[in-house]
């Protein structure tokens, strides 16, 4: 009998537990309104903190969904008129210096822009969390005075750079002000901390994003949203490689 | 045999003068062969270690495989193929997993090379039994330019962050189990050697390999069109090409000091003609055709060369044995700079090298000795015995 009534205060306590958080999947979607969108265009600079150096990278950015993008470098002055354009896991870089386009395998998506902390992949895709994790609330916290819930992301498709990820999401405001990157180990491998969080149009977005190699020294890059537009007409001419050499 | 004879007497009867061509020339013998061999024994050294440690009897590549392009190899792996898979198994062919990866020694990032081994093979010189682990640990070797770079040592453990097949991101710590000295920077620069078995498991690989090393004695067996079949030649081309072309580079150097040597013993023979033009005179005189006179001068001249080689011999052969016992210490750790080059290198001097050169300076000086001699032919032998220049 005593069992019994331990066994009926667990699960009413595990219940009302559980019913403190709302919906993981339904919080996704919602970071995915967000932070997601069929189209963006929108100007960054990336300030690169190397062991040393600090450099900054002006960027001008057209991405549809996670298929194509069109970056063109606006600055510093040696990589001006510098144009990449990502079509589905191909990749090809335009050099003026050259006046050649380079047309490089996927692989190279996986490789650190200009020594920052981001890959190619990192700046030129556009995933939506629900289509790539599995997603749990497993607490709350508070980070830079806003209450946000703690959820932990599980990949269940295989062809991902992180399997695993931690959100710590604003409860208002439905988007990530902590990101962790895991491996399939369990090692933490990156942590991104947004800020200067900004309504545009219907959503809530950020404009400063700090990324860290939690593996290496250093500042990490912070990378700044100067000017962005969502869902905005891109001709689709901007997608071609006769873009690359206008 | 009188004028070989004639021309000895003649050429010691000219002292100082002989002496000083005989000496000059005989240091282009004594440097032509000590490059010469320097160059054939770092070949035979280069040779000897790259076989050694790398690429054994020859070596079947994936058709994707560019070891020039670390981008490629995501894509360049493969399953043993049945023809190799039995002889794989007892270790006659040696599989080898490659892939990128990352390592973060002491906050830094290197990108290295991450290439997995069976820990029993015996074909490479590696030190793979230091593979073998009985703990959980991932354990790793790596040669002592790596450990230099990266300021690792035995014991030391460091993240290694990889991609698997599927590009997931993966990370763990690896102990390093062992260090090793070698002359290859092409299997220690940037790499970092793991069991086989736990790089396929890393990766999600089951069964694949990149390369697959052949002993010396199993030779090249048909396999599928995925694999293709690289033989010493193949291998070796890179080393020899730069063999090569050091070589070109030391023809300019030794041709420099052949036509220093050239240059005393052509103008010794304008020297001697034009004042010797009374003897000219008297040896037609008596007899001689201005045929054989040109024959004299030119032994003469050329016996320069036999003179030079008997005093090159005098002090080359003590001196160049001794840099072939000791060998030569190279200042700067050359495989740094991605050569194959030992600390010292141990010149090579073969027969045909010494026999090669010999003949070949004394083919120039016979030449060059006939070219001023030729003025002989158009003296006239009157004018000649009366001592007037012509």
């Amino acid at each position: 009998m005593k069992r019994l009534i331990a066994l009926i205060i667990f699960i009413t306590g595990y219940l009302s537990l559980n019913a403190q958080y709302p919906d993981a999947k339904k919080l996704l979607e919602r970071i995915d309104q967000n932070m997601s969108s069929e189209n963006r265009v929108f100007s960054s600079s990336m300030i690169i903190h190397g062991r040393r150096t600090t450099h900054t990278v002006k960027l001008r950015t057209w991405t549809a969904g996670e298929e194509k993008s069109f970056t063109e470098y606006l600055f510093p002055v040696r990589e001006q008129g510098t144009k990449m354009l990502k079509l589905e896991d191909q990749l090809w870089i335009y050099s003026p210096s050259t006046d050649r386009i380079i047309q490089i395998a996927g692989h190279m998506l996986r490789q650190s822009v200009m020594g920052s902390d981001l890959s190619y992949e990192d700046l030129m895709e556009d995933n939506k969390l629900t289509d790539q994790y599995n997603a749990k609330v497993t607490g709350t916290e508070t980070v830079d005075g806003h209450q946000c819930w703690v959820i932990e992301l599980t990949a269940f498709v295989t062809e991902i750079a992180y399997h695993g990820k931690k959100l710590w999401v604003d409860q208002e405001r439905n988007i990530p002000l902590k990101e962790e990157m895991y491996a399939k180990s369990g090692t933490l491998l990156k942590r991104t901390e947004l800020s200067d969080i900004q309504r545009i149009n219907e959503r809530w977005y950020p404009k400063k994003i700090v990324f860290r190699d939690m593996l290496k020294e250093g500042d990490g890059t912070e990378f700044i949203i100067d000017e962005i537009e969502f869902n905005v007409p891109i001709e689709d001419h901007i997608f071609s490689k006769a873009s690359l050499k206008k | 045999m009188m004028a070989f004879n004639l021309a000895f007497r003649n050429l010691l009867g000219a002292g100082l003068r002989t002496w000083l061509n005989v000496i000059v020339l005989s240091f282009s013998f004594v440097i032509i062969i000590w490059t010469k061999g320097l160059l054939q024994g770092w070949d035979r050294q280069a040779r000897h270690d790259m076989i050694k440690w790398e690429i054994g009897g020859g070596q079947y590549w994936h058709a994707s495989y560019d070891p020039y392009d670390p981008f490629t190899l995501s894509d360049s792996h493969g399953a043993i193929p049945e023809g190799l898979a039995a002889i794989a198994s007892d270790t006659s062919i040696v599989p080898v997993l490659i892939a990128q990866g990352t390592i973060f020694p002491a906050g830094r990032m290197q990108s290295v090379l991450i290439k997995g081994i069976p820990p029993e093979q015996k074909i490479l010189a590696l030190p793979t039994e230091k593979l073998v682990s009985a703990d959980n640990d991932i354990p790793a070797i790596i040669g002592s330019s790596m450990a230099e770079n990266t300021r690792l040592g035995e014991g030391d453990y460091v993240t290694l962050r990889w991609r698997d097949r599927n590009g997931t991101f993966d990370a763990t710590e690896i102990r390093i189990a062992g260090l090793f000295e070698t002359t290859v920077p092409t299997v220690d620069v940037g790499q970092v050697w793991i069991p086989l078995e736990k790089l396929r498991e890393m990766m999600l690989l089951p069964g694949e390999a990149t390369v697959l090393i052949a002993g010396e004695l199993t030779g090249e067996v048909s396999v599928t069109d995925e694999w293709v079949f690289k033989d010493h030649k193949t291998l070796l081309a890179d080393i020899e090409q730069i063999i090569k072309a050091k070589g070109s580079m030391g023809v300019i150097i030794w041709g420099i000091l052949l036509l220093l040597a050239m240059l005393a013993v052509f103008d010794t023979q304008v020297f001697s003609i034009f004042r010797r033009q009374k003897e000219i005179g008297t040896y037609v005189a008596l007899g001689m055709t201005r045929g054989e006179v040109v024959k004299l001068f030119t032994i003469e001249g050329a016996m320069n060369s036999v003179l030079a080689a008997a005093v090159g011999a005098i002090y080359g052969i003590p001196l160049l044995t001794l840099q072939a016992v000791n060998g030569i210490s190279i200042p700067v750790k050359s495989s740094d700079y991605g050569l194959a080059m030992a600390e010292k290198l141990y010149p090579v001097y073969s027969i045909g090298l010494i026999a090669g050169t010999v003949l070949i300076v004394m083919l120039v000086t016979t030449i060059v000795s006939y070219w001023p001699s030729r003025k002989i032919a158009r003296l006239n032998p009157t004018e000649a015995l009366r001592g007037r220049m012509q």
